[in-house]
Parts: C-alpha cells; structure tokens; sequence
C-alpha cells in the first residue's frame, strides 16, 4: 500500500508538470522528425565543369547523375565562383579531375563515378586520371569537416546551459530580487553576467580549439584567432539565448529539457549533414539557426582556409534570429514581473555585439 | 519629528487579486516601526514597495522626501528580505563583501564594516565557512549582516528574528534599539510574534491588505480596551468586519 501512495504521488506530480509531460511525449516526435527529413532528403546532383568532353562521355555522365556543365576552359578559380563540385579537363585522353572537397563524401562519390565512366568510354583500357584537390586532400576525414561544426556546437551548448542556469538560480533563490534592493543599476547587471560567464567562454573556446588542432589534429588552415572570435559571437550568442530561456523554466530540470528543444535540433541545422538537396523549408528553416552560421564560418576558416572578412555576411542571418529573439522577449517582459526586465537591457547589449559581427 | 518615510494611497494588485488596499501610513525618523500581521496580509509586499523592488498600482511612496523607486536613495536603505538571499557556494565573508561593495564605500570603512556587521549577528568565527554549511539562524543572521553592512540610514526588515534562538533574539533587539538611539537610524520590522511587536514605538496591525490600526502598543492597549496586544488585533480585526 505505501508503494501505491507513491506511485500515485509521483504519477500526481508528473500530471502537474505539464511542461515535462509534454516534453516526454511529444519531443521524440520532434526531434524523430527532423531526423526522418535529415537522413531522407534527396542528395542534389553534383555539378560538374567538364573541359573538352566528347558527346557520349556527358551523356554517361548526366546518366550517372552528374549535373554537367560544358566548359571550353575552365580552372581552380571556376570551381569555386560557379560553386561547383569539380572540374573535369580531358587532354589528349588522359583525365585531370579537381575537386573542391567541400564535403569529402561528395567529392568521393563523383570521382567514383568519374572513374567507372572513363573505364567504360576506355573500352577496358582505362585513361589515367590525375585528381587534384581545392581543400584538403584524399585523405580528407569526414572528421575534418565535422570537427570545426563540434566545436562550435559545444562552445555553443554550455555556454547556453551554464548561463542559464547560473541566471536561474540567482532568480529562484531570491538573490536577484535581493540585488535590486542595492543602488546597483540594471544595465550593470546585464554587463557582469555578459562579461563573467563571457570569460569562462573565452577560455573554453580556447582550451577547444588548442586541443582539436593540437592534440586532435583536426585540419586548421585558416587563422587561430579568426576561430576564437566566430567561436566568442557564438558564445554571446548562447548567453543571451540561454539567459532569455532561463526566464521561462522554474528549475534546473526545466533548463535541461530546453536541450532536445533547443539544442539537437541546431545540431542538425549546423551541416552536419549537407543542407543543399533538403527540402526548402527545412534549408530556409536553417537560415535562422545561430549554430548553422558559425558552423559555415568555422568551416570556412579552419578547412577552406578563408578569412573573417570572406565571412562576414554570415552574421545578418543570426541577427535576424536575435532580432525575433528579443522582440519576443519584450512580449514578455511586459507581463513578467519587474525583476525580470533587466534582460530586456541584455537585447540592447547583444544587439551591438552583433552588429559589430557584421 | 521629521517623516522618514510616507506612504500616501498605496494600493497593489496582482490581476485582479487586490493585495494593498489603499494604504496610508506616516513613519517617523528614528523610531522602531512594527508592521504586524498574520502571513498573506500583505506586510511583504508593502516592504518591497517601500524598497522600490516592487511597484505600485496605485498611490505613492517617499523615503526621506524622494519618490520610491529611486536608485540613490537605496544607499542609505537595508534592506533583509523574508528568505535568505544568499550565495551557498560563497563563504559568509565573501557574501558580506560581495554585497558591501555595490555600495558607496572606502576601502579601510568596508573592512571595518563587514567586521562590525559579522561581529554584531556573532558570525565573526563562522564568516570563512561556506553559506551551504550554515544553519537556518546562522543563514538568518548574516542576512541581518548584509542589510546592515553599508550603515544605511534606514533598516527595512522582513521578519528578522524568524529560526533564531532566543537569546541571540534578545541580542538583536538589544542591537536594533541602540541602533535607533546612538545613531538615529529609522527601522522598520514585520514580524508575527506579538512580543516583539511590544518592543516597537510604534506598530501597524495588518490585515488583508489594509491597515487596521495605527500607534504605540500602550496607546492602541487603550484604545481597544485590552490587556495585550493579542487582543488589540482580534479586536480590531472584528471591528473591521
């Protein structure tokens, strides 16, 4: 009988915390769906520049699902301001092949291909194919371009879940309100949080990034500090998304299961898996994720080897969602009690971070 | 004698949920001034709407002749709230100097303030200790501290003696009175016990958001034609009726 009382109590205090019930039954949905449309999307077909192929070579190639495009000449510099996959230069039979290597499987993929189509055209003598790469090289890990997104992701989740829960506990236990009752003003408030918690970021985004390309190896092309600064917008970026959460959540336990809302979602939004081919609303969709930004930009720095200004049209998408952020968060500010305005200011503060970014 | 502190038509709701109604109350420099009431009369909310952390739906405060909310005037206001606002993961001395240097202090004067604060609530030996490991009263106490820490001219305090023992009780009154008497300073204490309520010069009986009598224990003992306290508020609280 006393184990009945219990499961009936714990039964009773579930039932009252309608957040958790939601969260237990419908997030797996969420989070399943957009796995369902990640794994499922059609890969787009690469698109290739082909220099001096004869008619039946592109024939089989578009039968192979090569988007080709004719060329009468073409070189590196092509490649990239058409954005294509590769190139393909036939010389007197034999195949120079170069490859962008954006995304190894990709590159991986259409040299197979390019490879098998060669052998059949050759009739059982194969032409010789020279490959050359833009980034990277044949040996080129999927970890080499996963690393620079993980390590965003990771500055970017505990920064968000460190912030947050540090405002919420000053919130809960009273402090906060006690804070108010001394001359301190609230602009200074907002200030301390963004420095204190911004330098335990700083020193995070560091330790990451040392130990990936140090220790882990990981392909690092571009500039160190160019890194630690897309990394530290990012770090502010999770600060304010998680301060603004921690308004909405009563506990530690309601911060946490922001992440499955939150968080994983990003994940998948961050190129993980390529975007390009994915149905419309879901790259549109990613277009207001902070994380897709930083991952772009971290790619582009640590493995294409690009600088911050190459980059620096990036940020307006994350500005957008800051900019819907903070609107929403003085929608509710306005019912919220007074305390709980001083993070309006933290929008003020933010918005000239990012507009610095850009 | 000059008003410390004038509260003129105050009234707060909560959506449609009155909690002040329409409150009118003169306190004085330099006396003790009681708010008693049972809990849920509403003394916690008419506290922070003195303090300025809560605002007003109606009505206005003044503290020491400026309009509440005012950022200056918190200077020379303590403030100890209801719960123990405090950091566990600091010890007692770092939380006193945490709070002492948001205000306007020299450096010598705060090292000597946080001592004469710690050595008042007797915490001088417990100050290099974590907050996590402190007791109900020793929580208590150094909230007490950090409310008096920066000399404010006027004490504001949330039920001060709740969790802690009689005879440090009598230590923190005996403190509050001189307090009052060699250094003028204007406290104002909530409280439920009506013993202590006798301590005060003045007093406020509270009740369902409204002031149900105001004046000395003696005078309102009179007035009601009672023999204590006790009797005064559930006369008062039926004559309200």
């Amino acid at each position: 009988m006393r184990t009945l009382a219990l499961i009936r109590r714990i039964m009773l205090q579930l039932l009252r915390d309608k957040r958790t019930m939601a969260l237990l039954f419908f997030a797996p949905l969420i989070v399943l769906t957009l796995m369902y449309f990640f794994f499922n999307g059609e890969s787009e077909d690469p698109r290739l520049a082909v220099v001096g192929g004869s008619e039946p070579l592109i024939t089989a190639m578009e039968n192979a699902s090569i988007d080709v495009v004719s060329y009468d000449a073409a070189d590196n510099q092509t490649i990239i301001s058409d954005n294509l996959a590769g190139l393909l230069e036939i010389k007197d039979g034999s195949f120079q092949v170069v490859l962008e290597n954006n995304d190894p499987s990709t590159s991986r993929a259409l040299l197979m291909k390019i490879t098998q189509i060669a052998a059949m055209q050759g009739g059982g003598n194969a032409p010789s194919i020279e490959t050359e790469y833009i980034f990277g090289d044949e040996d080129t890990a999927f970890f080499d371009v996963l690393g620079p997104i993980l390590v965003g992701f990771f500055v970017f989740f505990f920064v968000f879940l460190i912030s947050g829960i540090g405002l919420l506990k000053e919130r809960v236990s009273g402090t906060l309100e006690r804070l108010l009752a001394t001359p301190i003003r609230r602009w200074e408030i907002v200030v301390a949080y963004l420095t204190g918690f911004g330098i335990f970021a700083i020193i995070q985004t560091i330790i990451v990034v040392f130990y990936s390309i140090q220790v882990l190896d990981m392909i690092m092309i571009g500039q160190v500090w160019h890194v630690i600064i897309v990394n530290l917008m990012l770090a502010l970026v999770a600060l304010s998304l998680g301060i603004l959460l921690s308004t909405f959540a009563s506990s530690e336990f309601q911060m946490v299961q922001f992440i499955p809302i939150v968080v994983i979602p990003q994940i998948f939004f961050a190129g993980i898996i390529p975007l390009e081919g994915m149905a419309d609303w879901l790259q549109n969709l990613s277009r207001i994720m902070p994380l897709y930004y930083a991952a772009d930009s971290l790619k582009a720095i640590m493995y294409r080897g690009e600088g911050l200004s190459d980059i620096s049209g990036q940020p307006a998408g994350s500005r957008c969602f800051c900019g819907g952020v903070y609107l929403y968060e003085h929608h509710c500010f306005e019912a919220l009690p007074k305390i709980i305005k001083v993070f309006q200011l933290s929008a003020f503060v933010d918005s000239f971070f990012m507009g610095l970014w850009g | 004698m000059n008003n410390s502190i004038s509260i003129n038509n105050l009234s707060k709701a909560y959506g449609k949920a009155g909690v002040l109604k329409k409150v009118d109350l003169q306190i004085a420099e330099g006396e003790i001034f009681g708010l008693i009431g049972p809990s849920g009369s509403g003394k916690t909310t008419l506290v922070k709407m003195i303090v300025g952390i809560e605002s007003a739906t109606n009505g206005t405060v003044e503290v020491l002749g400026k309009r509440v909310p005012n950022l200056t005037l918190l200077e020379n206001i303590g403030y100890m709230a209801q719960e123990d606002a405090l950091y566990p993961e600091l010890t007692g001395k770092e939380n006193l100097s945490f709070f002492a240097s948001l205000y306007k202090m020299k450096k010598a004067n705060l090292k000597d303030r946080i001592a004469y604060a710690a050595d008042l609530v007797e915490l001088t030996d417990e100050l290099g200790k974590k907050v996590a490991a402190y007791s109900g009263g020793m929580k208590r106490r150094l909230s007490l501290a950090i409310a008096l820490v920066h000399d404010p001219q006027i004490l504001i305090l949330d039920e001060p003696t709740v969790g802690i023992d009689p005879e440090l009780r009598i230590s923190i009154w005996r403190e509050l009175m001189t307090l009052k008497k060699e250094q003028g300073k204007t406290i104002i204490v909530t409280t439920h016990v009506m013993d202590e309520a006798e301590k005060c010069d003045r007093i406020a009986m509270v009740r369902e958001g409204g002031i149900l009598a105001v004046g000395t224990p003696d005078e309102l003992k009179t007035t009601y034609g009672a023999a204590d306290l006790e009797e005064v508020f559930l006369q008062a609280g039926r004559d309200a009726r």
